[in-house]
């Protein structure tokens, strides 16, 4: 029994050492790709290359899921609102909706799993490859040359694919509520830009996407670079990527939003 | 020999090297004089990888000391290490191209990171190097599209892109075909010469190595056990150079992983009683 008990502790000990270690060493890991990010923008062509594949090639999943979002919301807030006699704030809702939580956090889920996953898988085989020794043999830093670049890429991204997804999604809820259920589009406009304030909702929303953008590529980055050189660790860490960069997306936009909206 | 031996560009002195706790290198001392191709032989993890390791600045000797042309490596900053690797080439076990850059710009890689020639001058320059391994041809194919023995001369047409004036070599005979075997191997010993380099070759492959090397050092379990020209080690009489260099199945280096004793494994004692 004691010997359970010693054991299970000695486990738990383990784990925790384990976490902290870790957490340490991807907090360095952070430190460096901020202080070597100068590549990234005196030689901005290597950043724009990154943006190409964590951006524009996400654009595809991020637009369609933004009309899809749109169009749900525009159902189910017309749905419920008609029953108090006020179907014109479907705009309204609509809007608030996404620019304020579901573009933001959808949007980064979605390039947690579409760009991420993907940063993760290839600086995971690099380093199998022996590609990042190779470079840190050839003096070419491997975090200025390869991470640093990712990094600004999804961090530029993140914001511009969260406003698309907005922009879609309320293009969506437009679709559903005006065209298809026939509320009048002067109404839900006027509304939308009535209620919709540029710097309490619209900024928070961008503030949000950043932060987004910062951790999970931060994490995916991390992820790929501290994968242990396998198949196994490889595939492990990619995983890794999409659990802890969206429980970290959630939570964040927990602690975000009882900043912004709530004023605590 | 011994009149080269006073021009050394690396030098590791009495090195010790630790894991954790486990030793990986237990005291070893090596001369690496300019311009010869020079092997380190052993099994499987005796610590000949760490070595190069140690010679390149990525890992840090427990004790001891690794000079690359008269400067101690641990010592140096990021930038030094950085500077000094400008100098060196290195061709990695399976070559570790790039995959996401063709041919030609794998080998044009370090000429556009360091330094600030041309286009121009660049492409002639990497269709010098490719020329020399006689891939000049390749130039536009991407990595996935090579053969391993290619692959392995692209890389090599990449690690001596800055003309170094060390190469280092991490098994480059593994995986390679009879052909590829020969072409590598000729093709360290003629750009070693015609660099005015000096190459060391970390290997397992004895026949292909002692055509080419001018002196081999042995290693195992972390010291070096045996030395000498191509020659002497042919007709080395120690146990360990003997069986490796004939490929014997048992000698020093056992052929049975230790284990219970076995007729104990197969309970053949208790079936008697």
């Amino acid at each position: 029994m004691d010997n359970f008990v010693v054991r299970a502790l000695r486990h738990i000990g383990h784990i925790v050492i384990d976490g902290v270690w870790r957490l340490g060493y991807a907090s360095r890991f952070f430190f460096l790709v901020l202080v070597r990010s100068g590549p990234s923008f005196r030689r901005f062509a290597l950043t724009v290359r990154e943006i190409y594949f964590a951006g524009v090639l996400s654009l595809i999943i991020i637009l369609v899921s933004g009309l899809f979002v749109g169009m749900v919301l525009g159902l189910q807030g017309y749905d419920t609102l008609q029953r108090y006699g006020s179907a014109e704030a479907v705009g309204t809702l609509v809007a608030l909706s996404l620019v304020r939580e579901l573009g933001p956090v959808v949007s980064a889920l979605l390039f947690a799993s579409r760009a991420g996953s993907a940063m993760t898988a290839e600086i995971g085989l690099m380093k199998a490859t022996e590609q990042i020794t190779a470079l840190d043999m050839m003096a070419v830093d491997p975090i200025s040359r390869i991470v640093g670049p990712r990094f600004w890429a999804g961090v530029i991204s993140m914001p511009l694919l969260a406003a698309l997804f907005s922009a879609m999604g309320i293009f969506g809820g437009y679709l559903i509520a005006v065209v298809l259920l026939g509320v009048d589009a002067g109404a839900f406009w006027s509304q939308m830009q009535a209620s919709v304030d540029l710097r309490n909702d619209v900024m928070n929303g961008v503030i949000k996407s950043i932060v987004f953008g910062i951790a999970v590529t931060a994490i995916a980055l991390f992820e790929g670079y501290d994968a242990p050189p396998t198949a196994e660790g490889v595939s492990g860490a990619t995983t890794r990527t999409v659990v802890t960069s969206s429980l970290a997306v959630l939570s964040l936009d927990f602690v975000l939003t009882a900043f912004m909206f709530r004023g605590l | 020999m011994e009149k080269v031996l006073t021009d050394n560009l690396v030098e590791i002195d009495n090195v010790e090297f630790r894991y954790d706790v486990r030793a990986v290198l237990k005291g070893i001392n090596m001369q690496f004089p300019r311009g010869r191709v020079i092997s380190i032989m052993g099994l499987s993890g005796c610590g000949k990888t760490t070595t190069l390791r140690l010679i390149g600045g990525q890992l840090r000797p427990t004790s001891g000391e690794v000079r690359v042309a008269g400067r101690p490596v641990h010592a140096m900053d990021m930038r030094e290490l950085y500077t000094l690797r400008r100098r060196m080439g290195m061709l990695f076990q399976f070559g570790a191209l790039f995959t996401d850059m063709s041919v030609f710009d794998n080998v044009a890689f370090q000429l556009r990171e360091h330094t600030t020639l041309s286009d121009r001058t660049i492409r002639d320059l990497v269709l010098m190097k490719l020329n020399a391994v006689g891939l000049r041809g390749a130039q536009d194919l991407l990595p996935s599209e090579l053969s391993g023995g290619m692959a392995r001369r692209v890389a090599l047409a990449r690690a001596i892109a800055l003309d170094p004036m060390l190469i280092m070599y991490d098994e480059p005979f593994a995986g390679l075909d009879p052909i590829s075997l020969g072409v590598i191997g000729n093709l360290i010993r003629r750009l070693n010469d015609a660099l005015g380099a000096t190459s060391i070759v970390v290997t397992h492959d004895v026949q292909e190595s002692l055509k080419i090397v001018d002196y081999v050092y042995f290693m195992s379990e972390g010291v070096v056990v045996a030395q000498g020209t191509p020659a002497q080690i042919m007709e080395s009489k120690e146990d360990y150079v003997r069986q490796f260099v004939h490929g014997q199945m048992d000698g020093p280096v056992p052929f049975q992983y230790p284990a219970a004793p076995y007729p104990q494994d197969l309970r053949l004692e208790t079936v008697r009683g």
